[in-house]
């Protein structure tokens, strides 16, 4: 069993696991930090930005850094199936299914996959919305990217950089999606099973259990002990494993994300009492629907009643709508609202009490309906691309307004420092509600699996908090680290597999009691091999065979394999036999004691009986029936495997 | 003695409504819905619990309840069982279902209790208790009821929510499906699989029936209440609150809309917003044309159809009024119909199943005089219309799920017995299987011959297929020999030799040794290199070896020869094998005699 690990980013994984000749891809994220090496992309034309020196402003694509051009690691043809644990590790799954000669399904849950078409339909729409009238391709050549100015010069693997993708590359992809339910047991050819659990992540997040009859593998990605909205994590059902492959923990470690939230809050609530606006660049699902129901509480107490709530994004309707209708993979809070009926989320009445407006776009009815000072909501988290690049040219210049960061997947730093100089207040309030090491720690004490798997970043502390040893997985045994383009052999030793014994066969075995409480039948049988699975039935009875007339063709047919005889244990007891063979009419026997047993002379028969601890040997001559009968004696004292 | 599986139907056993089938199977008990009655006021409106035990509680005889959809046939009974006659045990149901269920219940206990002023009949705690039991089920989702009862939700399309269930105990299983309609598939999630149950248990309401298209009966459906609307009269639907009628409210919602036609529609119950609101928050469980637009343009959220009042049935000229309950048995649909009866102008179109001894069974059968309450009698003159919009499997769906599941036997319920034997012969005629149909209180035994499940060990295995190749040989089966260790609950097949190690025995070498006299002038390796060549050329096809230690293997069978110091001539043979390997002693022995008396 091998693991080819092809990204090396810990919270956007993307691995491939060979078990039992099925070929398995784990999730299979998108790095998107290389759009920071770009330009954003504005709505409306920016002088400012198009005269910024030192950027290559030629080059037009925005490009999405792929996970890992795999090609030189496995075949990506040969991937059976690809098993998606969350909405934010399917970004790349164009790039993967598209293109590369994939012939395998998809597996996903179903808020996974409608949530994941939502966000990629966003990017898609975000880079068409501004198209380029040209685009560079030839400086990805190493020759040519060496000459580039500034820290372009320096990025790694830029011929890995591909173009995002189109919407028919997404339908396409996402056509063979094939949805599954928690704990869903779905059937690999026969030879392995999967199941997703919930993982407490995100609406309809997952890990996944890997296992044959024998063999387990836990995938843990993107896993939440924290209440928010979605189903709580399934911790019992990682119990046994084998292998736990550990992926996806916070990016934000000493972040609480309770903590977070207040700031959030109090720092919007400050903004809007002296008269500025807020802009939260985010994700248009997920931790968005924790703010918004937080502020739902907030709004009322912070005497935030009368600020417009916007959200633009083009697919904010549908998320909004999408996370009302998905009652079974909710939390138990949220369940029992459904059950009444009423909305599972708050935001459905704040968009009622149109304290929450929702826009496709900054165009259109935004522009008229729009009042200052207000909250937005909208993206794209990088700052590069998106209705937020608009914002940012708008708000930047005034002190009173604030960005209030929450997605913690790029660095907060680098994301602002094409807008700079700014003015206007930056507050990084990351949430990330995604394991911590303490959490961690306490969930592999409980499941014990045998070995760990984990990304390098995870064994050892931060780099900028190298004394922080609390910031690290330090198990017993040690965590197996893997790096980007790793092939781990997983420490696996598969001793046993499931047959099926047919009824008729069943039947006819003859059990015997060995010690007590266990029994052994010798069992002869006909394998059958189909899509994986093996029956044992009986062995057909020959047909019989016409009594020959010449002994000599018999002779010339090779051996037929018959039922061999079974395996003997145990010991002969000199007296009981002695009498038995009394009882059969073998009287004269002389007896003579050797060193390791006894010599039994049958005198009236000239045949010798050796009596030894571990073994019985009968030198008889030309006589068939006595050898017979002395056979079946010993083997009276004997067991049979 | 064969494992087996016993059917029990305590309602819905060659009859339609009361649905409660107990099944065992594996050792375990299971109880497939607990519903009511419709036709009945007294003790036979609820299956008869006292079958499964005579006093006390069920809990200590059922592993489990599962309700397959909310409609009162199906779950009407659940808090009389659970909290009168006493059950503590997991009741399962689908999310749709526990939502709507209690709702339905209620309102069950209000017309009975509140209306009709019965006593010793649960109460709302009750209803509350009792959904405090239930365990929501998701589709697809492999539930563990303990560690060896397995269940697994399909969905069915009958009403919102509505499952089929997969049932497992070890290799054993049955399939219990309402009634499946074809359309099921038009949802995204996938029929039932090829799963090859024990037992199909199936319903089968309109057995006989193969109905039209769906489209057919929605136009014939539609152009009715046109004509009638057009003429002036007024046209009763009546329906229960959920499931059908609000597929029938959108059609007629985008009828109005494209005929723009103004004559009003009500919907009756103060359900019915509600029941629009589950729909809309239960959307996954619709069909995947309703889904597929839901952002853009919610279907539940109605622009034609309005609430009702009671006092509107008086009104002046045409409309349409859907009012619940369905058969025209109670409420408030019984009183719009009485109002309207009379005139010839009006309609009441029956959407769906009614069972004997309603109103609706009574004029579906062409009755025009009903007698009331109070001796009074009511002149039926108004047109009576039925239409089978009711999702329940006809024939031809039944069939198909046949195909699809290929089950090993087929058990029908919920059903009238004519209807039931009808489709019984159909189906043992088609697919050769047993079909049975139990009246209730009657059991259904189906012996099963599940395969034992056994840990092979791979080496074993292994070498077994290295040994036959890769492709199974018809005119050569390959055959494995090994020793089965059963120890406590496991199975484990091994090599004999791994056996011996793995229960720590040590192995009983049997040996035996022949010893034939005979006269050879040659010299001892002459003559055994004489045996050899000569088995060698007379043996083809076995394994004959000459080995460096002199000696000759046929097969496992040792030969040496020894001559004695006197007489070398006089030599002595000497034939040795283990009590596993004697098979071609005596091939060996009548040949080497053969040639040494030559």
């Amino acid at each position: 069993m091998k693991l080819y690990c092809l990204s090396g980013h810990p919270t956007l994984p993307c691995n491939v696991l060979k078990f039992k000749s099925t070929t398995i891809m784990l999730d299979c994220g998108l790095d998107t930090t290389s759009v920071l090496n770009f330009l954003p992309l504005p709505l409306v034309h920016s002088p400012r930005l198009s005269k910024l020196p030192g950027w290559i402003s030629k080059d037009g694509t925005i490009n999405l850094e792929k996970v890992l051009d795999a090609r030189e690691l496995l075949d990506l043809s040969t991937i059976d199936v690809i098993l998606i644990s969350n909405y934010h590790c399917m970004m790349a799954l164009p790039y993967i299914t598209e293109h590369t000669g994939f012939t395998g399904t998809v597996y996903a849950t179903e808020p996974t996959l409608q949530i994941g078409r939502l966000l990629m339909e966003e990017v898609v729409n975000f880079m068409e919305r501004v198209p380029k009238a040209q685009s560079a391709t030839c400086w990805k050549n190493k020759e040519i990217q060496r000459m580039l100015p500034g820290p372009l010069k320096d990025a790694v693997d830029v011929w890995t950089w591909k173009r995002c993708y189109s919407m028919q590359e997404v339908n396409s992809a996402l056509s063979k999606v094939q949805l599954v339910g928690y704990s869903q047991k779905v059937e690999l050819f026969g030879a392995v099973q999967v199941s997703p659990l919930s993982s407490g992540y995100s609406l309809g997040s997952s890990n996944w259990i890997i296992q044959s009859h024998h063999e387990k593998v836990s995938y843990v990605s993107g896993s939440s002990l924290l209440t928010t909205h979605p189903q709580p994590m399934d911790q019992s059902s990682l119990k046994n494993s084998d292998v736990l492959i550990l992926t996806g923990l916070t990016q934000m470690p000493t972040a609480n994300p309770d903590g977070m939230l207040g700031e959030f809050c109090s720092n919007l609530a400050m903004t809007i009492r002296a008269g500025g606006n807020v802009l939260v660049p985010c994700y248009s699902s997920g931790v968005i629907y924790d703010l918004l129901e937080c502020l739902y509480q907030f709004i009322e107490s912070a005497s935030l009643g009368t600020t417009p709530f916007y959200f633009i994004s083009p697919v904010a309707n549908s998320s909004l709508e999408f996370s009302q209708i998905f009652a079974e993979w909710l939390c138990h809070n949220k369940q029992t609202k459904v059950y009444l009926p009423e909305p599972p989320f708050p935001h459905a009445e704040l968009i009622q009490t149109n304290k929450l407006k929702h826009y496709p776009s900054i165009h259109g009815d935004f522009s008229s309906e729009f009042r200052q000072p207000c909250v937005v909501f909208t993206g794209h988290p990088s700052l590069r691309f998106g209705d937020v690049v608009h914002f940012m040219e708008l708000w930047g210049k005034s002190s009173l307004n604030t960005i209030i960061f929450t997605e913690p997947d790029f660095s907060y730093l680098d994301a602002l420092a094409p807008y700079q100089p700014l003015a206007m207040k930056c507050v990084y309030c990351p949430i990330d509600t995604r394991l911590n090491f303490h959490q961690v720690s306490k969930l592999l004490k409980e499941v014990q699996p045998l070995h760990v798997v984990c990304p390098e970043q995870y064994t050892q502390p931060p780099l900028t908090q190298s004394h922080r040893s609390d910031l690290m997985l330090e198990l017993q045994p040690p965590p197996m680290p893997y790096r980007r383009c790793s092939v781990l052999n997983l420490p696996f030793r598969r001793r046993y597999e499931r047959v099926y014994i047919l009824p008729e066969l069943a039947n006819s075995l003859v059990p015997s009691e060995i010690k007590p409480g266990v029994s052994v039948a010798t069992v002869s049988a006909v394998v059958h091999s189909k899509d994986n699975k093996h029956t044992l039935q009986s062995v057909p009875k020959p047909p019989p065979v016409a009594p020959s007339k010449k002994r000599k063709r018999v002779m010339d047919e090779p051996p037929v394999v018959l039922a061999p005889k079974p395996l003997l244990s145990g010991a002969v007891p000199l007296e009981a036999f002695l009498a038995t063979l009394q009882k059969h009419g073998i009287t004269e026997v002389k007896v003579e004691e050797t060193a390791d047993g006894h010599i039994l002379h049958l005198q009236a028969e000239d045949t010798l009986i050796q009596l030894e601890e571990d073994g019985t040997h009968i030198v008889c001559d030309n006589n068939e029936p006595l050898r017979t009968t002395l056979r079946d004696l010993v083997l009276r004292f004997l067991q049979k495997l | 003695n064969m494992p087996e599986i016993n059917v029990t139907p305590l309602g819905a056993g060659q009859d339609v409504g009361r649905s409660c089938i107990l099944v065992s199977i594996g050792g375990k008990n299971i109880m497939l819905d607990c519903g009511m009655h419709m036709g009945y006021n007294d003790d036979r409106r609820f299956p008869d619990f006292s079958y499964i035990t005579q006093n006390g509680r069920l809990t200590d005889f059922l592993d489990c309840v599962i309700i397959s959809h909310f409609h009162l046939d199906h779950c009407g009974a659940l808090p009389y069982m659970s909290e009168m006659v006493g059950y503590d045990g997991p009741i399962y149901m689908t999310h749709p279902t526990k939502a709507i269920c209690p709702i339905l219940l209620e309102d069950f206990r209000k017309i009975t209790v509140d209306k009709k002023g019965e006593t010793n009949f649960f109460t709302s705690q009750m209803i509350k208790d009792c959904m405090k039991k239930v365990v929501p089920l998701n589709l697809h989702q492999t539930v563990q009821v303990d560690d060896e009862l397995e269940i697994k939700a399909y969905y069915a399309g009958h009403v919102l929510g509505a499952a089929m269930v997969h049932i497992k105990v070890g290799s054993e299983s049955v399939v219990y499906t309402v009634s499946v309609n074809k359309y099921a598939k038009s949802h995204i999630s996938a029929w039932i699989d090829k799963c090859r149950p024990d037992i199909l248990i199936s319903e089968s309401t309109y057995a006989t029936t193969i109905r039209d298209s769906k489209r057919c009966r929605e136009r014939d459906f539609l152009k009715k209440v046109h004509e009638t609307i057009e003429r002036g009269g007024k046209v009763l639907i009546p329906v229960f609150a959920l499931g059908r009628a609000q597929e029938l409210c959108i059609l007629l919602e985008t009828f109005w809309e494209r005929m723009n036609l103004k004559a009003p529609i009500y919907f009756s119950t103060g359900l019915t917003e509600k029941a629009n609101h589950y729909y809309k928050l239960f959307i996954t469980w619709t069909n995947q044309k309703i889904r597929k637009t839901f952002v853009q343009r919610n279907m539940f959220e109605f622009k034609h159809i309005k609430a009702f009042d009671r006092s509107y049935a008086d009104n002046p000229g045409p409309m349409v009024v859907f009012a619940t309950p369905g058969m025209l048995h109670a409420g408030q649909s019984l009183q719009i119909f009485k109002k309207w009866a009379g005139n010839e102008k009006n309609m009441v179109i029956m959407p769906g199943y009614c069972v004997q001894g309603t109103i609706g069974h009574k004029i579906l059968n062409g009755q025009r005089k009903l007698e009331m309450e109070g001796r009074a009698t009511l002149d039926v003159k108004l047109q009576v219309e039925y239409m089978s919009f009711s999702a329940h499997a006809d024939a031809k769906g039944i069939m198909q799920l046949i195909r699809m599941a290929e089950p090993r036997n087929m058990l029908l319920v919920h059903g009238e017995a004519v209807k039931m034997e009808f489709l019984k012969g159909k189906i043992e005629q088609e697919f050769s299987i047993d079909c049975y149909m139990p009246a209730n209180g009657e059991t259904a035994t189906v012996t099963t011959n599940p395969s034992v499940p056994v840990d092979i060990s791979l080496n074993l295995l292994k070498r077994e297929m290295a040994l036959g190749g890769p492709l199974p040989d018809p005119k050569k089966p390959r055959t494995m020999h090994g020793t089965l260790i059963m120890k406590e609950n496991s199975l484990k097949l091994v090599s004999s030799e791994q056996a011996l190690k793995e229960l720590g025995l040590n192995e009983h070498q049997l040996r035996f040794t022949c010893r034939v006299q005979l006269q050879d002038p040659h010299s001892d390796p002459d003559t055994l290199h004489r045996i050899y060549t000569h088995l060698k050329s007379v043996l083809k096809g076995y394994t004959i070896q000459h080995l460096p230690d002199g000696t000759v293997m046929v097969e496992s069978i040792v030969i040496k020869v020894s001559s004695s110091a006197e007489d070398t001539n006089a030599k002595v043979l000497l034939l040795s094998w283990s009590y596993q390997g004697g098979e071609y002693f005596f091939t060996a022995l009548c040949i080497v005699k053969r040639l040494m008396y030559q």
